[in-house]
This record gives structure tokens, C-alpha cells and sequence, in this order.
């Protein structure tokens, strides 16, 4: 198989909607995501995106390309927070096809970058190739 | 400070199924719109859909050790969290059960002085009638001292 990714995908301008759907559906209600007076009181100057959200939404953007049946391990690390307004890109390259008992895996690297430019989560992936 | 005795904590074994409702709500909130987590025979977990743990571990007393850890909420933070399938991710219809050791405690010092502990816990999933591990969770906290 040749696995390919996208050569990019977006998500946004992020909205503090997308913060307690996600919030809803994964059970982590702390209130920075949500409760401006608490997330400001906090110092932050808005409610701070959910960490697994952003990173959720970036797997999603490569497990929508390559099967999430295929997914065999993910790897999250936060580099910079995400508030209100954000829009992230999402961007990824393949960085090792190889055999793992008897079938073939692919690594990728994948990255989530709002429009600063900076890097907000960084992610790597194992896929098995159908 | 974190409370380092906790290193080696396990906590009570819990129950998770996995769910079609919540795969499709969970989907849609992470923007992931493959046709697997929607419809079909086979109806696979979003990568990260594991960390909905939070709801099955609140049913069981115990089951949660890194409330052991008593990390601060105003200098810790969730540095990094993987997720490890041992073969195809868990669908629609499966039964687990998880349970969720502090595995690593460490420092580093960081180069703009003062010291940084991480602490990473582990919950093994496991398949209730055969024991066979399908997943891992590794959480990895940050406190900064």
C-alpha cells in the first residue's frame, strides 16, 4: 500500500463550542476550558482549548486518511496552548515503512501549527498498512 | 511536591464497554468524520477515544491512583499521553477491563534552574475472558518545583 496523507488539513477558527462538546463527550470537565471568570481568574486571558481536544482532532485528521482499524499506536506531546479564535493546521509526513511480524507498519509525524506558525501539539503514529 | 510514596500505586480494576453512542458523539467532537466510527459491521474507536475512561473509572472507588501523586494544579500540567493497541483498537460491543499503576517518578533539571518531576501512569486494558492486553494508556504529568 502506499499510505499517504493529506498534504494538509485545518480546523477552525476554534470556538469555546468545540471545547465543551468535546468536554461533554470525553468527561473531563475542568472549568479553564469552559468558565471564562474561572479561566481568567486562572491567567489565562480566555478559556484554554482542551489539550485532548486538539490533539484528538489532529489523530482524526490522519486516522480519517489511513483507517482508525489501522491505528496501532499514537504519541501526544502539548507544546503551546490554543484559546478561542485559534486556527490549527494540521500537517504530517510518512518517516519509516517497515515489517513488524509479518506485516507492514508505517511511523508518521504529525503536527499542529495555528497561525502564529508555532507548533501547538506534535504527534507520532504507527499504522498498519492493509 | 508530589507525593513520591505513590510511585507503584494500583488502582481497583474497572469495567469499560465500549459503546456505539459514545464512539459516534466522541467522533464528531474530535472533527473525525471516517465512515468506521459512524456506521457498519465494525464500529472502531477514535484513537484518543480511550481517555473516556474518566467515566467507568468514577463507578469504582480507588481505581484512579493519580489523585495519589497530589500533583499541584497550579505548576503541574499534562506534558505528553500515548495510546498502545496490541492489535486492531477496541469496537463497538467490546468489554474491558482496565486498571492503572503509577509505573515512573523522576526529576530533571532544567536549564533555566529548578527542577521538573514527571510521573507516568499506565492503565493496561485488558480482554475480561482471556486476559489478553488490547491497549495501554500512559499519561505523563509535569510539575514544575
Amino acid at each position: 500500500m502506499s499510505a499517504q496523507l493529506p498534504a494538509s488539513g485545518s480546523l477552525g477558527p476554534l470556538s469555546r463550542t468545540d471545547f465543551v462538546r468535546y468536554q461533554g463527550a470525553s468527561g473531563d470537565m475542568n472549568p479553564v476550558h469552559h468558565d471564562e471568570t474561572f479561566a481568567v481568574n486562572a491567567g489565562f486571558p480566555a478559556p484554554l482549548a482542551v489539550g485532548m481536544f486538539t490533539a484528538g482532532a489532529l489523530n482524526a485528521w490522519a486516522t480519517d486518511a489511513l483507517g482508525p482499524e489501522n491505528v496501532r499506536r499514537t504519541r501526544i506531546r502539548w507544546k503551546k496552548p490554543c484559546f478561542p479564535g485559534t486556527t490549527l493546521t494540521f500537517s504530517g509526513t510518512v518517516e519509516r515503512t517497515y515489517d513488524h511480524e509479518g506485516e507492514t507498519r508505517i511511523d508518521v509525524a504529525l503536527t499542529a501549527t495555528d497561525q502564529e506558525g508555532d507548533v501547538a501539539v506534535f504527534s507520532w503514529m504507527t499504522f498498519v498498512c492493509p | 511536591m508530589v507525593a513520591r510514596k505513590a510511585l507503584g500505586a494500583e488502582g481497583e480494576s474497572f469495567e469499560i464497554d465500549i459503546e456505539r453512542g459514545k464512539i459516534d458523539e466522541f467522533a464528531r467532537a474530535v472533527h473525525a468524520t471516517h465512515p468506521h466510527h459512524f456506521n457498519g459491521r465494525e464500529v472502531v474507536i477514535p484513537a484518543t477515544f480511550l481517555t473516556t475512561m474518566f467515566f467507568w473509572e468514577k463507578r469504582v472507588p480507588g481505581s484512579n491512583p493519580w489523585d495519589l501523586i497530589k500533583m499541584s494544579e497550579e505548576r503541574g500540567m499534562h506534558a505528553e499521553q500515548e495510546y498502545i493497541f496490541h492489535g486492531p483498537p477496541p469496537k463497538a460491543g467490546d468489554r474491558l477491563i482496565a486498571s492503572s499503576t503509577i509505573t515512573e517518578l523522576y526529576d530533571k533539571e532544567r536549564r533555566s534552574g529548578g527542577t521538573l518531576t514527571f510521573v507516568k501512569m499506565t492503565t493496561a486494558f485488558r480482554d475480561p475472558e482471556t486476559g489478553h492486553l488490547r491497549a495501554e494508556a500512559i499519561l505523563t504529568g509535569v510539575e514544575r518545583q
